[in-house]
């Protein structure tokens, strides 16, 4: 393990890949701070400029990217109550009645330490369990596989969005379906292509990503007459105040991190959790936990309420990284749009990722100490700044995302059909978010389409097609039953609502 | 039953999933493969039938969250502008090439979104996609085609 840190730290450590991270955490924080344009869109602009670089390379920028987003989320939360990101909702609760009472740089400093001390102690626990994991998931076979993605698309549905499970699940479909065009892996028999040579390699992840969250949350801005840049507007005219905190804070601090982190870091490795789920779960623990009197502040400013969210939203994020690199199958949208950009690479993320792999699975590692400090670093001093640099109009900001997601496409295909597919696929995503129908789920769906159908394929031929498989093994058995019990537990949630 | 966007949405749904599966087992297998446990097709028939599933379920399940737009106030006429730009710059990169038409679909999203700052909407799109060209081409080595450029002997 040692040695692999060596080998990662020094990939991290090159001027290149520190610029990178650089560059990812400025650029997620911008993206980060403009409701509705998430950490996914953030990526998914990326993605076509990382392929000119190497792997490693390409992936620190868009861990950088991941979390500067995040961050830039909660800036928008504390200043204006409108959270960038639904990871940073929580961080509103008592940030923006602390930013009310004239302790917005204060609140920006608190959330700032948090982030970097949640994502600091979750890469910590990342360093040390990924191996572990690892190792343990060497013993997984395909029905082990199968019934994961199937955890994970369940409880990304599940977890979606409140009575959205059957939107969320068709979404999944959808996606599925998207990735069953082209020829199959095995027989190498086309289907869905409809005699066109163009779908013969299938429908690119790069454009669907582009498509479901660039291109059609662009047009969704320009169809709602939405203005995420009004938000960067009044930021740059709000006074901050200081950014000092003091020696009580700071304790309080102390206690409410590292339970934080630790909730955190278990929520996002999770398939299907998140930030969003870990953020408030750890602000509803911090409330049972504090005293009667830090209780009655929650929700008025307290520091705890601000500390918790904060540090286990990033906590969250390094913690998501965990089952992409070590079973090759991600927890979350944002994570599958990374694992989507790997195999582009020509990398199969995977239990055998941190031996066939090194300088990759422990420089993203490493990027991420080096993204907190640069994110701490760069960040709190320069938010007013880069406030403004946000205040570009609308006007040019649509075009400049179009632009961007059509160059990305064109540039990996030089074909137009691509970009008819695109606008056609942005057009009818467009169309699904007006009427709340999740892109996440179809995103991750899209990306696990392929293993997926290869697992179950394997598990079929080796049981004979008997579908016994699903419970021959304890593993898969525990797996399934697991998702069953998130099925239960959706259903019994949404009619306990009802009543 | 009551009818809203969102059950016509599923219904369609659920003839795009009818048509995903008979098209699934219009798939022609090899003649040794069609008795096999798993072939070409198999995945796609489940994954028509659970198209048809879920989005049965959702029109036949009540829909407590009934998602209201209010079609008066999108804006249709720009977002549709800007859809039949990139139409048009998606039909012209490969003839004219990659720079004069980025170039112009930039500098015409802009004047239809209500930009008037003639010389802001030059420099966000010409030297803007010619930095951003240089970036690609020269220093990471993307190649783009340029017919346009290469007549006016800009590239090589």
């Amino acid at each position: 393990m040692i040695e692999g840190i060596l080998i990662g730290l020094t990939t991290a450590l090159t001027l290149q890949n520190i610029l990178m991270v650089m560059v990812g955490c400025f650029f997620g924080t911008i993206i980060g701070m403009l409701p509705g344009l998430g950490p996914m869109t953030a990526i998914a602009l990326m993605i076509p400029i990382t392929y000119g670089f190497e792997p490693a390379t390409g992936l620190i920028l868009m861990a950088g990217v991941y979390y500067g987003a995040v961050f830039g989320g909660s800036t928008s939360s504390i200043l204006l109550n409108a959270p960038g990101v639904p990871g940073t909702v929580a961080t509103s609760f008592d940030g923006y009645p602390m930013a009310q009472q004239g302790k917005a740089g204060k609140a920006l400093a608190i959330a700032a330490w948090s982030s970097f001390s949640g994502g600091t102690l979750s890469a910590i626990y990342l360093l040390f369990m990924a191996p572990s994991l690892s190792k343990v998931s060497l013993s997984f076979r395909s029905p082990d596989y199968f019934a994961l993605m199937i955890l994970g698309l369940t409880a990304i549905a599940a977890f979606s969005s409140k009575g959205q499970f059957l939107k969320a699940m068709m979404m999944v479909v959808l996606g599925l379906m998207l990735a069953s065009v082209g020829q199959d892996s095995l027989s190498d028999i086309t289907r869905y292509t409809f005699n066109n040579m163009n779908l013969t390699d299938g429908i690119s992840f790069v454009l669907v990503v582009m498509a479901t969250f660039a291109m059609s949350e662009a047009l969704t801005i320009i169809l709602k007459r939405n203005d995420p840049t009004i938000a960067a507007k009044q930021v740059s005219l709000t006074e901050l105040g200081s950014i000092k905190i003091n020696k009580e804070e700071r304790t309080k601090m102390y206690k409410t991190i590292p339970r934080s982190s630790v909730i955190g870091f278990l929520i996002g490795v999770l398939p299907g959790a998140g930030a969003t789920i870990a953020s408030f779960l750890a602000y509803g623990m911090e409330r049972n936990v504090v005293s009667d009197e830090e209780k009655e502040k929650f929700g008025k400013g307290s520091v705890n309420g601000l500390s918790a969210p904060e540090t286990a939203n990033n906590a969250a994020c390094s913690g998501s990284f965990v089952p992409m690199l070590t079973l090759g199958i991600p927890g979350s949208g944002t994570t599958a749009v990374m694992l989507g950009a790997l195999l582009g690479f020509g990398v199969q993320p995977g239990p055998r990722l941190y031996m066939t792999n090194p300088e990759i699975f422990w420089s993203i590692i490493m990027s991420m100490y080096i993204g907190m400090v640069i994110l701490l670093i760069l960040n709190l001093p320069l938010i007013p700044y880069i406030a403004r640099i946000l205040a570009v109009p609308k006007n040019y900001l649509i075009p400049l995302i179009l632009f961007f997601s059509v160059t990305g496409i064109y540039v990996m295909s030089f074909n137009n059909f691509d970009i008819y597919l695109m606008i056609g696929i942005a057009v009818v995503a467009t169309f699904l978010r007006l009427y709340d129908f999740p892109m996440p789920p179809l995103i991750l769906a899209f990306v696990l389409g392929g293993l997926m159908e290869e697992n179950l394929r394997r598990s079929l031929l080796l049981s004979n097609g008997s579908w016994e498989f699903l419970w021959d093994r304890t593993l898969t058995a525990c797996i399934l039953a697991t998702t069953i019990l998130i099925v239960i537990w959706h259903i019994y949630k949404t009619f306990t609502k009802k009543n | 039953m009551n009818i809203n966007t969102t059950k016509i949405i599923s219904l369609l749904f659920f003839i795009f999933s009818a048509f995903y599966l008979y098209l699934a087992y219009q798939i022609q297998v090899f003649t040794f493969d069609e008795k096999a446990p798993f072939n070409a097709k198999t995945f796609p028939i489940y994954l028509g039938y659970a198209g048809l599933f879920f989005s049965g379920l959702k029109l036949i399940l009540p829909d407590p969250n009934t998602i209201k737009v209010e079609h008066k106030n999108l804006e249709y006429k720009k977002t549709g502008i800007l859809i039949l730009i990139a139409i048009i710059y998606g039909a012209t990169i490969l003839k004219v090439g990659y720079f004069l038409t980025t170039s112009l679909f930039l500098f015409a999203s802009y004047y239809f979104l209500g930009e008037r700052r003639w010389i802001l909407m030059f420099l966000l799109s010409f030297p803007f996609v010619a930095a951003f060209m240089y970036l690609l081409h020269g220093i990471l080595d993307i190649y783009l085609r340029d017919p346009f450029l290469q007549s006016i002997g800009v590239m090589g």
